[in-house]
């Protein structure tokens, strides 16, 4: 008799969808996939806050004019040397409701924007850096300014060196912002959080939720494999 | 055309050009010949200034490049320059790096950019190499757009920094050739180069520099055939041998 026969398969089969960790799972799974939204939302507008302040403190930290300079790097500073979970808190409870009444949604954002800005200051800054130093010079050779060499013929050519990167950061942000569920924020650690407070079904409900996770980081990747090849000039 | 006058430019401690002076009248081509490190680049690139004279005047055209209050980027569209290592626009399109100067410095027309671009790609001979990346052409063709890109700006004067340098030797021909062509047209050149043959068929004028200054200069047979400084003798000695 083989071993999987049917019956047996169908016995395995019986005895998960029956556990009480699966019905849990079930009965939320909708739930949780309304804070998988709640968390590429936070996360799409954090990198947009991320990418512009980063675009601004990355050239900060090319300039040669002093003072903006060293606005860039103390930017830079504070935000990739203290810990993220820190900022949250000190966004959060301490420096934004000096400035407006802030609620939870928009200081997560800000603060993971804040964040991702200055380690993506750095990322195109190594970018621009990368590209030859020839290509600068063509382009003045030929009269642009360098507003106009930068617009045209250095960014584009950086912004393809830094896709990997630039992945990796969105990779790590989108993780990352599973730490405002502390701020009571509802994307999906929290609703995970919330359904095992009441469950105690720690397998079936965290490990829905890395696997929600995974489906978003793989997501990313893949866009980004997607826009490396579209970026192909060879 | 172009006057220099007693320019002087240091990198750190290294004194690179020590007092040069030098012009350049219309539809003159004049070879600037040297051994490596002897300032001939340098000079060349003061012209357009990318690299800032310490001391001392350069002109183009009666208007001086070394006043703060000249805008460089207008006289710089009327200069065109050659790299030696080409220095294309690697996410651009062999026209594309032909027209965007003009498009976006100018404001030529798009269609009119065009246009010109494959009239420039037919004199270099590359008309079937428009929608191609730089990454797919030779070097000689590489340097070939090069040109191109250059003279889509109609610059005044071309200025060439070894453009056959880095070439495979097969494919140093196919450029000069080009060169050539520019200099019989009555364009205002100056080339920084290693070709002697060249120097001697095309040049107007040759300059030997040393030890960052003017040695020698004169005509082609003058240079070649009956150098006076022994500078210049034991130079040519070295590169003519055989």
């Amino acid at each position: 008799m083989p071993l999987l026969d049917s019956t047996f398969g169908l016995a395995i089969l019986d005895a998960i969808t029956s556990s009480a960790g699966f019905k849990v799972v079930a009965k939320n799974f909708v739930y949780f996939l309304g804070g998988a939204w709640y968390t590429i939302f936070i996360t799409a507008l954090s990198v947009a806050m991320g990418m512009v302040l980063g675009l601004f403190a990355g050239l900060g930290k090319l300039s040669k004019n002093k003072i903006i300079y060293g606005i860039s790097t103390a930017y830079i500073d504070f935000f990739r040397g203290t810990p993220l979970f820190v900022q949250i808190f000190l966004l959060y409870f301490g420096v934004l409701p000096l400035i407006y009444d802030n609620d939870s949604l928009s200081s997560a954002i800000i603060a993971l924007g804040l964040n991702s800005g200055a380690y993506i200051a750095e990322i195109l800054r190594a970018g621009i850096q990368a590209i030859d130093k020839g290509q600068m010079e063509a382009a003045r050779s030929l009269g642009m300014n360098e507003r106009q060499a930068m617009v045209l013929v250095i960014l584009p050519q950086a912004f393809k060196v830094v896709i990997p990167p630039l992945i990796n950061e969105f990779i790590a942000l989108l993780k990352d912002s599973s730490l405002v569920s502390a701020i009571t924020v509802a994307e999906l650690m929290h609703r995970g959080d919330l359904v095992f407070a009441n469950t105690y079904q720690a397998t079936w409900v965290f490990g829905t939720i890395s696997l929600l996770y995974l489906v978003m980081t793989k997501t990313i990747s893949m866009l980004g494999d997607y826009a490396e090849r579209r970026l192909a000039t060879e | 055309m172009i006057k220099m006058v007693d320019v002087y430019k240091s990198f750190g401690k290294l004194e690179v050009l020590k007092g040069i002076n030098f012009n350049v009248t219309p539809r003159e081509v004049v070879c600037v010949i040297g051994p490596s490190g002897s300032g001939k680049s340098t000079l060349l690139r003061c012209i357009n200034q990318l690299e800032k004279v310490d001391r001392g005047h350069v002109y183009i055209d009666g208007e001086e490049l070394t006043d703060p209050k000249t805008d460089i980027n207008m006289i710089r569209q009327q200069v065109g320059m050659v790299f030696q290592l080409f220095n294309l626009f690697p996410h651009k399109t062999t026209l594309e790096n032909i027209t965007m100067a003009p498009i976006k410095i100018k404001g030529v027309d798009k269609d009119q950019a065009r246009d010109q671009a494959m009239e420039l790609l037919r004199k270099v001979g590359l008309v079937d190499k428009a929608h191609v990346y730089p990454n797919n052409l030779s070097g000689g063709q590489k340097q070939r757009v090069a040109i191109a890109r250059a003279l889509a700006m109609q610059p005044k004067v071309m200025l060439f920094d070894e453009p056959t340098s880095a070439l495979d030797p097969e494919m140093v021909g196919e450029v000069l050739a080009v060169m050539k062509d520019l200099a019989t047209e009555g364009m205002t050149m100056v080339v920084v180069t290693h070709e002697m043959g060249f120097a001697r068929e095309v040049g107007d004028r040759v300059v030997f520099m040393d030890e960052g200054m003017i040695v020698e200069e004169g005509t082609p047979s003058q240079i070649f055939d009956n150098p006076q400084n022994p500078r210049t003798q034991s130079f040519l000695s070295k590169v003519l041998s055989f």
